[in-house]
């Protein structure tokens, strides 16, 4: 029977049989791997909480006739002990999960950017330490030492955007997403149109944003926090349902978390 | 592939949790070589628990009255409840033979990737049996996993302002374990809530 080793974050755990589970895994190397953990429902198995949601696991896998089976786990950080203890975070957490399943609808197909940019996420959302060494650009850090606490939906959109961009969906927010134009007045978010319309292309039914809403969606985008930071309530939540529809609509898939999403 | 009857048996068994093909293949055929009077006790049990058990509208419980013989039971502590997600974690509980208090079933955990939210349990029964001040602590027994952590953060944060004692039972090392094997999130729990050994 054939193996690999390989490092992955449990995106989803879902009862078989008796004691078993299968886990959903984003891993660094092979992409979405489901593979069964036997006997890890029992008090004394020896995985223990490590195949817990949100748990980073160094896993051992061995490949199966219809499912893989994981010989052996380590964890590497268990990012799910903040967040359960946490209701808002959580609910942001498990809707960074989800999306993350959706966004790599294939098997085994390589996704290290999605990976990436959901430990990064995690990591930004625990709030637990700054910057580790292995970050990327492009990932959400997370909050520096004596810097205002985030807030975990904006977290969450910052990860929705970045995971968006990285699947080729990035919305236009700085140029008219029909025409292409720079220096005219962008005045709606079209979603089935990739992002924002300047007035001669507006489609119809199309959201009009405050500024300040598109403005915080674009330093969400780049991870400029000390901007997003500075944003009030009414342009995050704006920001929030506009990142959700677009997020869905391209996904063409509801996400069933963000429904559950609490804001802070 | 069977027919007519039997294959039909083997389809219905085939349905219940854990049991694959083969599993109702199995079953099926030890059926059919059963005394039939057995086989009609079992299925008189079945018919009898579809038409006599429900839930108890005070706990959610398993019961066969309106009420489960533990909220009936006068003898038990009406101040101390223990919040569980199924009716067989009540069962779990009572083995151990030490608590005296009452129930209370959600029905679940908090799960949003599964669509489950507070909503969709019974918090909302939970909140209307603690209004009335009777109850002075409750255990949050939901399961020592993610989504049992989550469920009962949510509900102690609900019930703080109501200012009742909220505790979660001990997680920990399984006893008759070995420490090596333990993983780190366990063996962190275990050692924040260690104890003084006084001997």
């Amino acid at each position: 029977m054939q193996g690999y080793r390989d490092d992955g974050v449990v995106l989803r755990t879902q009862k078989l049989g008796e004691a078993d589970r299968i886990i959903t895994l984003l891993t660094r190397h092979n992409g979405r791997v489901r593979a069964v953990a036997r006997g890890v429902r029992r008090t004394k198995s020896r995985f223990g909480a490590r195949l817990e949601p949100f748990t980073h696991v160094d896993v051992m896998v061995h490949n199966g006739r219809s499912l893989d089976v994981i010989t052996q786990a380590e964890v590497i950080r268990a990012y799910g002990t903040p967040l359960a203890a946490d209701y808002p975070k959580y609910t942001a957490g498990t809707a960074m999960l989800e999306t993350a399943e959706r966004f790599t609808p294939v098997e085994k197909e390589p996704a290290i950017r999605q990976f990436l940019l959901l430990v990064g996420g995690l990591r930004a959302l625990g709030e637990a330490v700054g910057p580790g060494p292995d970050d990327l650009a492009g990932e959400p850090a997370g909050t520096p030492a004596g810097e205002a606490p985030r807030d975990p939906r904006m977290v969450l959109d910052a990860y929705f955007l970045r995971s968006l961009t990285f699947a080729g969906y990035a919305p236009a927010l700085e140029e008219c997403s029909r025409c292409g134009a720079k220096d005219k007045p962008l005045v709606a978010f079209a979603v089935a149109a990739g992002g924002m319309a300047c007035a001669d292309c507006r489609p119809s039914g199309s959201a009009a944003p405050a500024p300040q809403t598109v403005a915080l969606m674009v330093a969400l985008l780049r991870g400029d926090w000390d901007e997003a930071i500075r944003s009030e309530r009414r342009h995050r939540v704006e920001c929030s349902g506009l990142v959700a529809a677009y997020l869905q609509w391209h996904l063409e898939h509801s996400i069933r978390s963000l429904r559950h999403v609490e804001r802070a | 592939m069977y027919e007519g009857v039997i294959q039909h048996l083997i389809d219905e068994l085939g349905r219940l949790p854990g049991v694959g093909p083969k599993g109702a293949q199995r079953i099926a055929f030890h059926l059919l070589a059963t005394d039939p009077d057995d086989v009609r006790r079992l299925a008189a049990a079945l018919i009898e628990m579809t038409e006599r058990v429900r839930f108890c509208k005070t706990c959610g419980n398993v019961a066969e009255a309106e009420q489960c013989r533990i909220c009936l039971d006068t003898r038990r502590d009406p101040a101390v409840l223990c919040v569980v997600e199924e009716p067989k974690d009540i069962a779990a509980v009572e083995k151990i033979r030490e608590f005296r208090g009452r129930y209370h079933v959600l029905g679940g955990a908090i799960s949003p990737i599964d669509g489950i939210g507070p909503d969709d349990l019974r918090v909302r029964e939970l909140m209307a049996r603690l209004a009335d001040g009777a109850v002075t602590e409750l255990i949050l027994a939901t399961d020592p996993n993610l989504e049992g952590e989550a469920t009962a953060t949510y509900i102690a944060r609900l019930v703080k302002p109501m200012g009742i004692r909220v505790t979660r039972p001990a997680s920990g090392l399984p006893v008759g374990g070995d420490l090596e094997y333990a993983d780190e999130v366990t063996l962190g729990r275990a050692f924040e809530g260690r104890r003084l050994l006084d001997v």
